[in-house]
């Protein structure tokens, strides 16, 4: 088990090093830091020598990959893909447009990001999950058709929607709770009810339709037959034996984005006022602050392969058949 | 009469080559028996029929829409001809009352008056603070302003007679011709037929839906040469023109992007799976890669370096509408090489089954030659998940679009879409008494069109996975 861990672990660098490579290729080649310069500077103040300042004071004036003026080893490290690109790796992602340290940012932004993703993750399962269950239970009957209208209805409404009429609806009709905003501590929790109640009620349609296609194929295997053939009743027969051999896909299938609720959600936090990290790659993009936007895509990269070895790791854990050799 | 220069723009050509596609695929299909016997079960599903009923005429709108050409200005004779700057396109003429009865600034539905007070002048020389009269809606009525109901609702009963007659008509030549073409027609009209849905193709759904459709849509229209019917925006722009004007964007979008991914994703997929080795593993490194930058991110950093480039060539542009264009085509290559993934994972994995099976096998010890071998036995097996990611995938780029927009990374600000409208109306929800026409009309519009791509997806995919054979 450890040594396939590792092996795994040893098979993201590879893929890390690939994303490194893609963002340094969209953000310095296809680009020269002369045009980021220019979209920053403005129209109006655009002279060589404030391109150059420009550059100088982000250290973006080295050359891209290998400095012939140099000696030594610093032929490769004083460049722009070593100072810019390849630092990642450690964790350096470097100063934003206004200055500020862009690690020590995601590291404050992180909490509130989390809590409104993680309620709305595992508040949004339990829903989905229930209902999908109800649904296959019922199934072929009135009640499982309407239920599944009502999830092609659900997702076929913008996620817009949910969010612009929720915060009309409950916040400026109903006044219930404040329209958007966010408190440090326990205060926050008024001001995570609506985005949490929302981003479950958005994420109802598809996610239920998924996991009753899941329940129905399960319910169709030789072993449900067999327990129903015991004379085991339908309800032992669904919540004992289908129940738990179907978590077992959807299981697997939901750990993968568990690290990416690091991330947060760049809708949500955005009309909410919410001071996480979707709200900061949102203003980022307005800014044109490209360094943040880098930093965003190599993290966000970075947490899909951990969710992708958490998978692999889960898929072992709740299904014993499976042996990694 | 008036000279005009047709203007054809890189997604139009895309469009126009996409339904010359659509028309070779559909001979193709004909010629082919299992492809034509999925597509008859298709077309024998009732919500599926409903559905692409629907969905032809967004498709419609979209197709006129795409017809571009710059009127000629009026200049001496003799002098060489210039156009205008602004490219029309063929729905821009036919909505022409939509698109050049501007109001000043807000309007209601079916509203008379402006949504703001203004200081009028009166005659004798006074002002007066009130709701100044609109210029264009309502303006037939005159003095009888208060009877904007009557008026409205009797205009509509008129023209919905009309329309319902025009839906009998055509109704009764269908049943006739249906009622002939039929060889086991026992004793039974082929209007009852119809009623009954005995046919092979579900005529009953689709004559019923057009039959709603006429009813709502041409009073609508009738209505929309007298009111705003869906009221106006800050800048007193028709909402029922955007909205026209935003399907075109969103098809493009839901259409082209797959158009744009599918050669890649077919191409890589079968290579890989078919040749394996080094060639998979590269293939399959390269997907996990682009696969492991979250989706939104990676569009967020390619439309920033994008907007980059644009801004800094403005030389390639003539029109502002050729800017926009390009901006919309590599928002869709931009989703394309995020989304190509999915696709190409699932044909190889579909390949890598297929090429153990006996009869390639067989295929290649007779010494076939591998191109071959793909073309001909591995391509055609994999076309139903070829078809069912495409209408799959539709409905989830139009969506996208209008989060993308509104992120700032979506189509040119300039660009009428669902995403822009909704953005530039959200803020309104804020004012006293609310405005909230131009949500409503872009949110109902956009649900009605997923909503009818999912269904229709779904019957898609009923008729074509084996499995759920």
């Amino acid at each position: 088990m450890l040594a396939y861990i590792v092996r795994r672990l040893l098979y993201a660098i590879p893929i890390l090093i690939g994303v490194n490579l893609l963002t340094f290729a969209l953000f310095f080649v296809v680009n020269t830091p002369d045009d980021m310069a220019r979209m920053q500077l403005g129209v109006k103040r655009v002279t060589p020598e404030a391109i150059e300042k420009w550059k100088v004071e982000r250290g973006y004036d080295r050359p891209l990959l290998i400095n012939s003026a140099a000696k030594g080893l610093s032929t490769v490290t004083d460049t722009i893909f070593f100072q810019k690109s390849a630092r990642m790796f450690v964790g350096d992602f470097g100063r934003a447009e206004d200055g500020r340290d862009i690690a020590r940012e995601i590291g404050a932004r992180m909490g509130p990001s989390l809590a409104i993703a993680l309620p709305t993750f595992i508040l949004g399962l339990f829903v989905t999950v229930s209902f999908a269950l109800t649904l296959a239970f019922f199934r072929a009957t009135a009640f499982d058709f309407w239920g599944v209208v009502l999830c092609v209805a659900m997702m076929s409404i913008s996620g817009l929607f949910y969010i612009i009429g929720g915060q009309f609806l409950i916040s400026k009709v109903w006044r219930l709770v404040p329209i958007s905003g966010y408190a440090d501590g326990i205060d926050a929790w008024r001001f995570l009810l609506l985005p949490v109640f929302i981003g479950v009620i958005s994420g109802i349609g598809s996610s239920t339709r998924w996991y009753r296609t899941i329940f129905l194929e399960e319910v169709n295997k030789d072993y449900v037959r067999t327990a129903r053939a015991k004379g085991l009743p339908e309800t032992v027969v669904f919540f004992r034996h289908v129940l738990r051999n179907a978590l077992i896909p959807i299981l697997t299938g939901v750990v993968v984005v568990i690290p990416l609720l690091f991330m947060g959600s760049l809708l949500t936090e955005s009309f909410f006022g919410v001071p996480g990290l979707g709200s900061y790659t949102i203003d980022a993009i307005n800014a044109q602050d490209f360094a943040v936007v880098r930093s965003m895509v190599f993290i966000g990269s970075v947490l899909y392969i951990v969710g992708l070895i958490l998978t692999d790791i889960s898929y072992t854990v709740v299904d014993p058949r499976i042996r990694f050799e | 009469m008036m000279g005009f220069q047709v203007v054809v723009l890189w997604s139009d050509m895309l469009i126009w080559l996409l339904v010359a596609a659509g028309i070779g695929v559909g001979v193709l299909v004909a010629k082919t028996p299992p492809l034509l016997a999925a597509w008859r079960r298709v077309g024998a599903n009732r919500v599926g029929m409903a559905s692409a009923t629907v969905l032809l005429a967004f498709i419609a709108i979209g197709l006129l829409d795409s017809l571009h050409f710059r009127l000629q200005l009026d200049g001496k004779p003799g002098q060489k001809a210039s156009y205008a700057i602004e490219v029309l396109s063929v729905l821009d003429v036919l909505a022409a009352p939509l698109r050049l009865r501007n109001e000043k600034t807000y309007s209601e539905p079916f509203a008379t008056r402006l949504y703001a007070k203004e200081t009028i002048d009166l005659p004798g020389g006074e002002t007066l603070r009130d709701y100044p009269r609109l210029k264009h809606g309502g303006r037939h009525l005159g003095e009888r302003e208060g009877e904007v109901a009557a008026d409205a609702g009797m205009t509509a009963f008129r023209v919905g007679v009309l329309a319902l007659l025009g839906w009998l008509a055509l109704a009764t030549a269908v049943s006739a011709l249906v009622g002939r073409g039929d060889t086991v027609a026992v004793d039974a009209s082929g209007w009852q037929k119809i009623w009954r849905g005995e046919n092979a193709f579900a005529w009953n759904a689709v004559l019923l839906t057009l039959g709603l459709m006429l009813l709502i849509v041409v009073p609508l229209f009738w209505l929309a040469g007298q009111y705003h019917v869906f009221g106006t925006d800050k800048v007193g722009q028709d909402v029922l023109y955007q909205v026209l004007k935003s399907v075109r964007t969103g098809l493009i979008i839901g259409l082209v992007t797959t158009l744009v991914m599918l050669p890649m994703a077919v191409l890589l997929g079968i290579v890989a799976g078919y040749f394996r080795g080094w060639i998979d593993d590269m293939i399959q490194y390269i997907y996990t890669v682009l696969n492991s930058i979250p989706g939104v991110l990676l569009i967020a950093a390619a439309v920033l370096m994008m907007q980059v480039v644009i801004d800094t060539h403005p030389q390639w542009f003539s029109t502002a509408a050729e800017r926009a264009d390009l901006r919309l085509l590599a928002l869709c290559f931009i989703l394309g090489i995020t989304s190509w993934t999915g696709l190409c994972r699932l044909l190889r994995g579909e390949t890598l089954k297929l090429r153990e099976l006996e009869y390639i096998q067989a295929a290649q010890a007779f010494g076939v030659s591998s191109w071959r071998i793909v073309v001909r036995h591995i391509l055609p097996n994999l076309m139903h998940i070829v078809i069912i990611a495409l209408v799959m995938d539709f409905s989830g780029l139009v969506l996208a679009e209008a989060v993308l927009s509104y992120v700032g990374i979506g189509v040119d600000p300039t660009m009428i879409s669902f995403g822009t409208m909704i953005n530039s109306a959200r803020m309104e929800l804020g004012r006293e008494p609310v405005v909230w026409w131009s949500l409503a009309a872009a949110f109902t519009t956009m649900f009605i069109l997923v909503l009818a791509a999912n269904l229709f997806a779904d019957a898609v995919r009923d008729a074509f996975d084996p499995r759920a054979a």
